[in-house]
């Protein structure tokens, strides 16, 4: 790669892409790069180093909303937010170990570009969920913002949605507002011992469809359970599914003696507080502690809960492999030999059957230009996606290629 | 307010054009008599009328999507409608125009707990939703005070709110898919029973879209369990001021209410003398807290609420006793727009959002514009996320009234973008703040979006005159503009 530009403040930023639209000078755009790996290897002549633009510019802790330039760290945000007992809702999980690179390393905008979400998924959203407004440098080489600086705001169409999760395909954020929120006093978890899968989705649907406000609900496997770092759960010497709740210590407290009344009759049921309960579901949302260090290609499969056992059972029977499931068991983490498609074929035959999608999300460079990364998708929705990519990106200049081919 | 001029070419051919549309649906789903086309003539934005060229009432997406595609064919432009209830004419009909109506698709086609989702039709009212799935103990919680009208593919396209936003989020934080027919025809699903996009999140674009991008046939929404309580808490304060700081300081205590609602002295008046909910009528302004979820947290966070209310200045409490009186305090609330409209001829209802803090400064001023206007004016306000309805009292059969009404609008809203906020919280850009777009939007911001819309509808035949003031070509609108060798890229550093 020939260059790496990088611009110091929004107009250079857009000096950089304009340049670029003129000289037809493809980019691959990064933060603090931790997810270079997520998504199809990107077809570029020059690095976009956006890492300089960083600095929390605004945050009103009553208003619940903090505007930050887009490379600010999380770790920052985090950190400054916990100062004032907020947090961050979505629970970005720090995909960086398991892409093979540091931890804590992402950056705000970088969490919003690829959607991020954490088990809390299932109660609070993802990161689209939280997204109020952007400034940013589109495709064309143009400034441009969208959306603004309160939660409630329906005026023009609610583009933040579609810049997350667009991976840097179409407009280069320089300023971002997010909406953050009071952070729980309390956090508890209730495990259930020895279920199978369909046994655990049947399970944690009956935790999620209770009035007790569950903020996770996972399934670890018993060979996925042995890694964790939680005793109780690497030493239960079973399958561990996990219910989590948080909130004041006295709710809490009666949640989780509600759900250990009501999961009784499904298996032996253990009870983790603070840092146990914690350390659970970092080690959920962060993916990479909980399956084979390596030699595996990685799968994060979005479903529906009920297409779960049939996907692992189906899987498993083919091909060797290991899975966990997030968010109800809606969300499955694969790890399958990286020979062949990688298991493409079968995970997405199972996924036309039932609904969803699937992304590779780790794996050898040759097996990510190979398959398709991000879920095929039928003619009409393919076209009306690169005419999307064409209204922001008609050049092309913006991580071509990361998503699906030419787009 | 202006629409585009009609096209005579297209209203010279308007009995073929009944002629085609029978041959897709047949039956008594093309009307053309124009006494039957009256009942859409508008929506809830009753200022503004027109009656479209003729009305389509499918009942299948082939249908929706034949009619689009001779539509498209033929250069016809079309308006989606739902309920009619929106209250920024989005679904103001054009005279050159096929007013499409969802009513129809009115089934529930699945309700799926173990995937805690329903599947539905478009023309499901909100309601209807959660009426479907009471008795099990679920509902849908995005809740528009006009849920018994007001269909679920209309809250899809306005990304419609309610009472509840705050705590569970709205429309499009309750939406998993939808079915979504193009103007040429075709049909993609967005979404589905499983969580976000595997590619661009094209659903969370076409949340609020206004029927601008593509016609929804079905929709796939989250189901919630009720909480196991909900209790209200009415408190009355003697000024703006108060309840405003009431309301920052729970939200800073940590708490995030079911609902924090706030009503002004002229609508508490008018609430209670319509429904008589048992609300003070000596306050300046009431508060509706609601706390819900678990018997234990409610009791407590109702007992820090009580606490936080007294501190700021409260001179009334009240907490609910029952079911029943809870809700009686928030039949006052849902109420609100059509007891203020009792107090006169007509209203318009605004909908800016401000940052909370700003609040009794934007009340301040408000009183002051009502003087220069010689328009009364009454306020209801989501205070929890800080969207504001500002109800403007005036009578249209009054020589400029209407205009001093609208003017009296545009003043508000430009300052809620004044003070940091939006021109619509809820309610839809629609043709009502369309033109004031520019005060809160550049014109590269406009034109982005518009190329958005491009991508979903070429030619620009779906509901044009909504949302953008100035309506540009796709093909100029999609010329890049490359200045070579202008940068002040050579000082940029490279490494
Ligand atoms: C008394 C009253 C109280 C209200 N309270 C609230 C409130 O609390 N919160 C709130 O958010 N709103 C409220 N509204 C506004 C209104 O009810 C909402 O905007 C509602 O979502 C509109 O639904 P509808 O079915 O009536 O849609 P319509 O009014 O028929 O249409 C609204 C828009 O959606 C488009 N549309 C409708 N159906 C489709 C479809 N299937 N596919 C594509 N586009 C479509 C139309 O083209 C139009 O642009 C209130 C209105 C009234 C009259």
């Amino acid at each position: 790669m020939a260059d790496t530009l990088k611009p110091g403040d929004a107009a250079e930023l857009r000096d950089a892409v304009a340049w670029a639209v003129a000289e037809d000078v493809p980019l691959e755009v990064i933060g603090a790069g931790s997810k270079r790996g997520y998504g199809r290897p990107v077809e570029a002549r020059a690095r976009l180093d956006v890492s300089s633009i960083s600095g929390v510019t605004d945050y009103e802790p009553e208003e619940l909303v903090l505007t930050a330039r887009a490379a600010t760290p999380l770790r920052a945000i985090e950190d400054l937010l916990a100062e004032r007992r907020q947090f961050l809702a979505f629970e970005p999980s720090d995909y960086g170990p398991l892409l093979g690179g540091e931890v804590g390393s992402g950056t705000l905008a970088g969490a919003l570009a690829c959607n991020l979400a954490g088990p809390r998924r299932v109660k609070a959203g993802a990161a689209r969920d939280h997204f109020l407004g952007f400034a940013g440098v589109s495709g064309r080489g143009e400034t441009f913002k969208a959306g603004g600086r309160v939660v409630k705001n329906v005026t023009g169409y609610d583009v933040c949605k579609l810049i997350a999760g667009s991976f840097g395909t179409l407009a280069v954020m320089t300023e971002v507002t997010v909406k953050v929120m009071p952070a729980p006093d309390k956090t508890r978890t209730v495990l259930i011992f020895g279920l199978d899968a369909a046994g655990a989705v049947a399970t944690l649907a009956d935790a999620l469809n209770s009035p007790w406000e569950v903020s996770g609900a996972a399934y670890l496997p018993q060979a996925v359970a042995k890694r964790s770092a939680v005793d109780f759960v690497r030493g239960a010497g079973t399958a561990a599914a996990a219910v989590r709740v948080e909130g004041t210590e006295l709710s809490v407290a009666a949640r989780c003696d509600a759900l250990r009344k009501q999961l009784a009759p499904r298996g032996a049921l253990e009870e983790l507080h603070s840092m146990n309960s914690a350390t659970l579901w970092r080690e959920i949302g962060d993916v990479a502690a909980l399956l084979p260090a390596a030699g595996r290609a990685i799968w994060r499969v979005s479903v529906p809960p009920t297409a779960m056992p049939a996907l692992v059972a189906n899987v498993s029977a083919r091909l060797s492999a290991e899975f966990f499931g997030d968010w109800g068991c809606g969300l499955v983490w694969l790890a399958v030999a990286p020979d062949g498609d990688g298991g493409a074929a079968i995970i997405r035959a199972q996924i036309a059957a039932s609904g969803g999608h699937a992304t590779l999300l780790r794996a050898p460079d040759g097996l990510r230009a190979m398959v398709p990364v991000f879920e095929p998708q039928p003619p009409a929705l393919a076209g009306l996606t690169a005419r999307t990519k064409d209204a922001f990106d008609p050049k092309r200049v913006l991580n071509r290629g990361r998503m699906y081919l030419g787009v | 307010m202006k629409m585009p001029a009609a096209d005579e070419a297209i209203l010279a051919r308007r009995a073929e054009i009944v002629a085609a549309l029978r041959a897709i649906i047949p039956g008594e789903g093309v009307i053309a008599d124009a006494e039957e086309r009256r009942a859409y003539e508008c929506d809830a934005l009753t200022a503004y009328r027109q009656l479209p060229m003729v009305v389509c009432l499918p009942s299948t997406t082939a249908q929706v999507a034949a009619v689009l595609n001779y539509c498209h064919a033929n250069k016809v432009k079309v308006v989606p409608r739902g309920a009619g209830t929106s209250l920024s004419g989005g679904a103001l009909p054009l005279a050159d125009g096929v007013l499409l109506g969802l009513g129809k698709f009115n089934r529930i086609l699945e309700i799926d707990f173990a995937n805690r989702c329903a599947v539905v039709q478009p023309g499901v009212t909100n309601l209807g939703i959660t009426d479907a799935v009471a008795t099990d103990g679920f509902y849908y919680a995005p809740d528009p005070s006009s849920q018994i009208a007001c269909t679920i593919g209309g809250n899809v396209a306005e990304n419609s709110g309610g009472v509840h936003c705050l705590k569970y989020g709205l429309t499009t934080n309750n939406v998993l898919g939808v079915e979504l027919v193009l103007m040429t025809g075709e049909v993609v699903r967005l979404g589905g029973k499983h969580y976000d996009a595997g590619g661009y999140d094209l659903l969370g674009v076409v949340t609020g879209s206004e029927g601008l991008l593509g016609v929804i046939t079905e929709v796939t929404v989250r189901l919630l369990k009720r909480p196991e309580t909900a209790r209200a808490v009415l408190v009355g304060f003697p000024s703006s001021e108060s309840a405003g700081a009431c309301v920052a300081a729970i939200i800073a205590a940590g708490i995030i209410p079911g609902g924090m609602e706030m009503m002004d002295r002229p609508a508490i008046h008018a609430a209670e003398a319509f429904v008589h909910a048992g609300y003070p009528l000596d306050v300046e302004a009431l508060l509706i807290v609601e706390l819900d979820g678990p018997a234990a947290e409610v009791d407590e966070l109702i007992a820090a609420v009580e606490a936080i209310a007294r501190d700021k200045g409260a001179v009334y409490a009240r907490l609910s006793q029952s079911e029943e009186e809870r809700s009686r305090f928030w039949a006052g609330r849902k109420a609100a727009f059509p007891a203020v409209g009792r107090l006169s001829p007509d209203y318009f209802c605004m909908d800016g959002t401000i940052p909370r803090k700003r609040l009794p400064f934007v009340l301040t001023r408000m009183t002051e514009m009502s003087a220069k206007h010689g328009l009364r004016v009454a306020n209801v306000f989501h205070a929890g996320d800080g969207n504001l309805h500002p109800l403007i009292l005036y009578d249209a059969n009054r020589p400029g009234e209407l205009e001093r009404a609208e003017a009296f609008g545009a003043d508000i809203l430009k300052l809620c973008v004044e003070v940091g906020g939006v021109l619509t919280g809820e309610h839809g850009v629609g043709v009502e703040k369309r033109d004031l777009m520019g005060t809160m939007f550049s014109d590269d911001d406009l034109k982005q979006q518009q190329r958005l819309k491009c991508a979903f509808d070429a030619e620009g035949l779906l509901n044009p005159g909504k949302v953008f003031p100035v309506l540009h070509r796709c093909a100029e609108l999609g010329r890049v503009h490359v200045h070579r060798g202008e940068m002040r890229f050579p000082d940029l550093p490279r490494f």
